[in-house]
């Protein structure tokens, strides 16, 4: 299970390609293969089960592309 | 209310508070630092904002501001400092928020001198800014008449979104009379401020207030609002005195301080046996065209007198369409044409009109 | 946004901005104005501002910013941001108010505005993007320019015996006793752009509690003007503009320095 998960708009990415420096684990790509409405490569997750939800993502997206999530934290029953 | 002593400057700021002006946001320069000074004791005094800024550049801009935000807001200044204000201003119509403002005119062009003039009615009447705007520009020739429209400016500054500009000369600003002012009138409170005004969107959609209109097609629906907004102005507050002008044979035209020393030439005329009238505009824009295009038809010719180089008497030229003649006498520099001065202009264009009846009449 | 296809186990980490509306911005691919308009959107949001905020849009590059950030708003002539915040501010003590300037609006034009507006210690924030080169008109020189660097109005580099050189206006308006809370941050990398929400927050929480004038002039890019992609941009900012233009603290009052701590 991932720790983290992000939505992205497409449709709202310009392929300025900043996120794809910035995520730590380097499983940000812009999609080569497809368009988005405004005519750019937009980004998409190239390996979804390595998200640590760190969200540096949508701290240095200017177009506001992405939703993080993250794991609530599992908090252990005392005994009792 | 019983009449006392006024001096202009200070008769209008305080027509201002009593109008309920909500703030003041000026620069201090000759001859109208008096409102200025008047208003940075009174205004804090009533709990109202004053503020001097440190350009009339910032001055207008700050009532830009407040007129945003819904208050209502005035500014004077005198010509060179209008020219700084000239920006805001044109701002300031596009963005229809409505602002009122004074000129005590000095002597120009440039740093001229401090002596009064009209040299400003093109200025204020046909370029107050860039663009295709006119303010309501307002002239009045005393005291008490100065203390009535600085009310009356507010009032239609606000029925229509628009700026009115009181153009008095300098020594309007200068002189002392006796007169009246209003009683003191509420300020609005904030809750009360219009719907379109700049308050925090609290339970409505943000407001914007811009003179930006990217797109051609948008720009031009914005002007012609703004045109029919002139429009309706013109047709309903055009202002003006008429004296002795019924069945005269000639025709004064003349505006502010210049109007008042007309009337005297009136009589001294009459006097003579010469069948002048005057008519003073008020509204400089609006301007009287109507009138006095019937005014052409009756009389044999119009002498148009300013402390200019001649500027209103092109106004007058427009509405004539060369019914009559007209004629120009003016002054500059702060001289004030007086009656001795403008008598004579008179018994020539008297003396020219009649000759030219007589070359008709083939005698 | 469905939240149906989110696992019951996970949390929001990040999401939207309320304060920002749902319009595409016209904003090159990579420009910080992006992330800037954000952080100011998200400040609002934390600080409960977005009904009772007023801002005023530049002219510049973020001439139209009032169709991104969503509050009321007034669009000033060039440079005069500042004299209509004070204007709207005086007649309205109970609203927040602030200017998003860039450097030609701020440091060029308006600067009489500015310092007059520090000086008197009037109660709005402004935000000051400097990219050191005029975006919106095509990529002139701008006061905040650095030595050498071409642009269209420079195309041999500034020369400073021509031009004089860069001017810092944190550490001009720093100087002035009305500012309660100046300082310059920037936003080319994670760490700087979290520090500077945390400062714009601060000059938000400066404004609400009446302690004098705030602003964050904010190290940005332009990388269509720059000549530059977006990611070559950032890195060249990083390695030129910051040693001009050190991020720091140039003003923080004793009631601002208790406000951080508290």
């Amino acid at each position: 299970m991932a720790r983290g998960m992000v939505k992205i708009k497409e449709d709202r990415c310009k392929g300025c390609g900043l996120c794809v420096n910035v995520c730590p684990v380097e499983i940000l790509q812009l999609a080569q293969d497809r368009f988005n409405i405004k005519g750019h490569h937009p980004v998409e997750v190239s390996d979804p089960e390595k998200c640590t939800g760190c969200a540096m993502c949508a701290t240095i997206c200017p177009d506001v592309v992405f939703t993080v999530y993250q794991l609530k934290r599992q908090r252990s029953r005392a005994a009792a | 209310m019983a009449k006392e002593l006024l001096e202009g400057n200070e008769a209008f700021a305080e027509a201002a508070v009593r109008a309920g002006v909500e703030a003041y946001y000026g620069y201090p320069i000759t001859p109208q630092s008096e409102a200025l000074e008047h208003l940075s004791k009174r205004l804090p005094e009533l709990g109202r904002a004053f503020l001097q800024a440190e350009s009339e550049i910032a001055a207008i801009n700050m009532v830009y501001g407040a007129a945003c935000a819904g208050a209502r807001v005035m500014t004077s200044s005198s010509s060179p400092g209008i020219s700084l204000m000239q920006e805001g201003l044109s701002y300031i119509a596009c963005s229809e928020v409505p602002v009122v403002l004074v000129n005590v005119m000095r002597g120009g062009p440039g740093l001229g001198n401090i002596q009064p003039s009209q040299g400003d009615y093109f200025q204020a009447v046909r370029m107050a800014g860039h663009g295709d705007f006119h303010m309501i520009v307002l002239a009045p020739a005393s005291v008490q008449e100065l203390i009535d429209t600085i009310v009356l400016a507010f009032d239609l500054a606000e029925q229509y979104r628009t700026i009115s500009m009181v153009v008095a000369d300098g020594s309007i600003g200068q002189m002392m009379e006796p007169a009246e002012l209003p009683p003191m009138r509420p300020v609005r409170p904030p809750e009360r401020r219009p719907d379109w005004a700049l308050t925090g969107a609290r339970g409505r959609d943000a407001n914007t207030i811009t003179s930006l209109y990217l797109g051609a097609d948008n720009l031009e629906r914005v002007n012609l609002r703004l045109q029919r907004k002139l429009q309706t102005i013109s047709e309903n507050e055009v202002r003006g005195n008429e004296y002795e002008a019924d069945d005269a044979d000639l025709l004064l035209v003349a505006f502010g301080t210049v109007g008042r020393i007309c009337q005297t030439v009136v009589r001294d005329a009459r006097e003579q046996g010469i069948k002048v009238g005057l008519l003073r505009p008020i509204t400089l824009w609006p301007f009287p065209t109507e009138r006095i295009a019937e005014l052409a038809e009756q009389v044999q010719g119009i002498l148009t007198v300013e402390m200019n180089a001649g500027q209103m008497v092109e106004d007058v030229r427009l509405a004539v369409e060369g019914r009559c003649r007209v004629a120009f006498y003016g002054r500059m520099g702060g001289v004030i044409p007086l009656t001795d001065d403008i008598l004579p202009e008179l018994e020539t264009l008297a003396a020219e009109v009649s000759g030219t009846e007589e070359a008709c009449n083939g005698d | 946004m469905a939240t149906e296809d989110i696992p019951a186990n996970m949390k929001l980490v990040y999401s939207y901005p309320a304060s920002l509306t749902e319009a595409d911005t016209h904003y090159c691919p990579g420009c910080t104005h992006g992330i800037i308009h954000r952080l100011v959107a998200e400040v609002l949001d934390e600080l409960g501002l977005q009904e009772s905020t007023i801002g005023i849009a530049p002219v510049g590059c973020s001439v139209l910013a009032y169709n991104y950030i969503d509050v009321d708003f007034a669009e000033a002539a060039h440079g005069r941001a500042p004299a209509m915040a004070t204007g709207i501010r005086r007649v309205s003590p109970d609203k927040v108010v602030f200017t998003y300037q860039g450097d030609g609006d701020l440091a060029a034009i308006g600067t009489a505005e500015i310092v007059h507006a520090a000086n008197r210690g009037e109660l709005f924030t402004t935000i000051f993007v400097n990219n050191a080169i005029y975006g919106m008109t095509g990529g002139q020189m701008a006061p905040t320019t650095l030595p050498g660097q071409v642009t269209t109005s420079s195309p041999t580099g500034r020369d400073v015996e021509e031009a004089g050189f860069p001017i810092r206006m944190a550490e001009l308006l720093g100087g002035l006793p009305g500012a309660a809370y100046v300082t310059r941050q920037s936003v080319l990398d994670v760490r700087g752009i979290r520090r500077a929400k945390q400062a714009i927050k601060t000059a938000f929480r400066t404004q609400l509690d009446g302690l004098g004038f705030s602003m964050v002039e904010v190290v940005s890019t332009c990388p269509t003007n720059w000549g530059m992609a977006p990611q070559a941009a950032l890195d060249w900012a990083k390695e030129h503009l910051l040693a001009y233009f050190p991020v720091g603290d140039t003003k923080v009052s004793e009631a601002v320095r208790a406000l951080m701590k508290g």
